[in-house]
């Protein structure tokens, strides 16, 4: 099997093109949630072996979902979500996706505001060291006539060597005309005034590294379920980068 | 305590530290003093080994276990730092070459920097980011890890005596804190840590009077000790009206031009830098 899995060669390549990663297949099919009109959902997810993951996710009228997921293994790992939104629903992920050595970590989402009044707010934090790739490719959809949409993407990636690369991509396609749709996105280094301020209290330069970037994905766990084990399983996978 | 001897240090490539040198005895308190662009700031990244501080020559021995030899009766003060370097404090204890150590075996050796401008870390509160630097520190010190009930027990009695309230100290480190809070702060740091030698970087700037009076509380209370001593770096006498220091010297062109006891601190406020220093 010759095909290299997606590099940072080529820009298409680093968001979507599954035909570079066909040695996977075949894939499962998605697996299909529906939460019905007024329920509510939670899942933690630990992606930790690697492969292609997709969800499709249906939320009815004025159902609650929260997904929270920490993607750390294997060479590929890519997590595909694609979110349909009723009125008044509401979408919550909180995502951290952490890379080391060669490692190609995806997540890609497609959430749909198919009516009025729905919500989604997303937030992902990538740390990205060796030569590492993490990408987020969110796109929010919002349907003729779903006004009072307010949609949420924050993205942000820690680079700790300049060998890593972070692909962060928020992408809007509106077709209503009350909406609030916020995106931000930014790539950044470990502030090194932050790091000696925590060695000249005693921090070994590890211990530094590893609080920084603890507290940098932590926020995204916020409120999970399962939010010690995933702080937890973040918290080990850190120490192997730092 | 400290011992600098003809420290020269570049800060990306240019000079700033050019031959000073500064005898530091445990149970002293020295301020610096000097104009902007002295080199005050960079003597104390220098010292707790700041990245980007590169020493070009001289030497830093560091004696954390010393002890001054004698109780002082009432206010003593030596005139020149050729006295303090004949008299030796280190009746115990084993020197080290402090410019040799990382930052943080800097700080488990028992040297504290407090920082002009502290800084701010979201996401990690106070007690924790503390009780893991002090256990870190306890570590690199062959000493066994406080429990998390005694270091709150520690931490609480230091915010207390500083006027910070227990909830301020699990909020994330400086982050929100005005600037008088974060000195504040910076002094529960020192309290809890405990260091044997504490070099405070305009720790009285943006300070209030009621907050400066605290801050200079709470110097004295956790280090005005025979076994302990302090670095002040200042630009004002008025954080001098409450830590009284046993010498003053002005650093002018990145050494020490002139020293004296607390009367040169009153000295330059009258007349200026411009005259003293040159």
């Amino acid at each position: 099997m010759s095909l290299p899995l997606p590099t940072r060669r080529d820009e298409a390549w680093r968001y979507a093109d599954l035909d570079a990663v066909a040695r996977l297949w075949p894939l499962a099919a998605p697996e299909s949630i529906t939460v019905p009109a007024g329920g509510s959902f939670s899942r933690a997810i630990v992606q930790d072996a690697g492969g292609v993951h997709q969800i499709e996710m249906h939320l009815g009228k004025g159902a609650r979902a929260a997904l929270h997921i920490l993607n750390i293994g294997g060479d590929y790992g890519r997590i595909e979500l694609n979110v349909t939104l009723n009125e008044g629903a509401d979408f919550t992920l909180g995502a951290a996706q952490i890379g080391s050595d060669a490692q190609t970590l995806e997540i890609i989402t497609n959430v749909t505001h198919a009516e009025p009044g729905a919500t989604s707010r997303q937030v992902v934090r990538s740390v990205l060291g060796g030569h590492a790739t993490g990408t987020y490719l969110g796109k929010v959809a919002v349907a003729r006539g779903a006004q009072q949409t307010d949609s949420e993407q924050s993205v942000k990636a820690m680079l700790l060597d300049r060998t890593a690369t972070a692909n962060a991509k928020p992408e809007l396609e509106i077709f209503a005309d009350d909406v609030k749709c916020a995106h931000g996105c930014a790539i950044g280094e470990l502030d090194p005034m932050s790091l000696f301020y925590l060695q000249s209290r005693g921090l070994t330069p590890p211990a530094a590294k590893t609080l920084l970037l603890q507290a940098f994905v932590a926020s995204v766990f916020e409120g999970a379920d399962e939010e010690e084990a995933l702080q937890d399983a973040a918290l080990q996978k850190l120490g192997e980068l730092v | 305590m400290l011992s600098i001897n003809n420290l020269h240090a570049n800060v990306a490539d240019k000079p700033i530290l050019k031959g000073l040198s500064l005898t530091i005895n445990a149970g002293e308190i020295h301020a610096i003093m000097g104009p902007n662009g002295a080199g005050k700031s960079t003597l104390g990244y220098t010292l707790s080994g700041r990245p980007g501080y590169e020493v070009t020559d001289g030497e830093v021995w560091f004696t954390p276990n010393s002890v001054r030899p004698e109780p002082v009766e009432g206010p003593s003060f030596s005139t020149t730092s050729e006295d303090s370097k004949n008299s030796p404090s280190t009746s115990s204890g084993q020197a080290v070459d402090l410019l040799s150590l990382a930052p943080h075996e800097r700080a488990a050796a028992g040297l504290f920097l407090g920082f002009q401008y502290p800084v701010e870390i979201p996401g990690v509160s106070n007690v924790q980011f503390l009780r893991e630097c002090l256990n870190a520190q306890r570590k690199l010190r062959g000493e066994a890890p406080l429990s998390g009930g005694e270091f709150l027990k520690i931490a609480r009695a230091q915010a207390d005596a500083m006027g910070m309230d227990m909830e301020m100290l699990k909020r994330p480190v400086n982050v929100g804190f005005s600037g008088g809070e974060k000195k504040r702060n910076e002094m529960v740091q020192m309290g809890i840590l405990d260091p044997k030698l504490a070099i405070l970087d305009e720790t009285d700037s943006g300070l209030d009077i009621d907050a400066l009076r605290v801050v200079g509380e709470g110097i004295n209370r956790i280090m005005r000790k025979p076994d302990k001593a302090v670095l002040l770096i200042t630009h004002y006498q008025r954080l001098l009206d409450y830590v009284q220091p046993d010498f003053v010297h002005v650093l002018a062109g990145g050494r020490i031009v002139k020293s004296g006891g607390p009367e040169l601190a009153l000295e330059l406020e009258r007349e200026g830098y411009a005259e003293i220093a040159a």
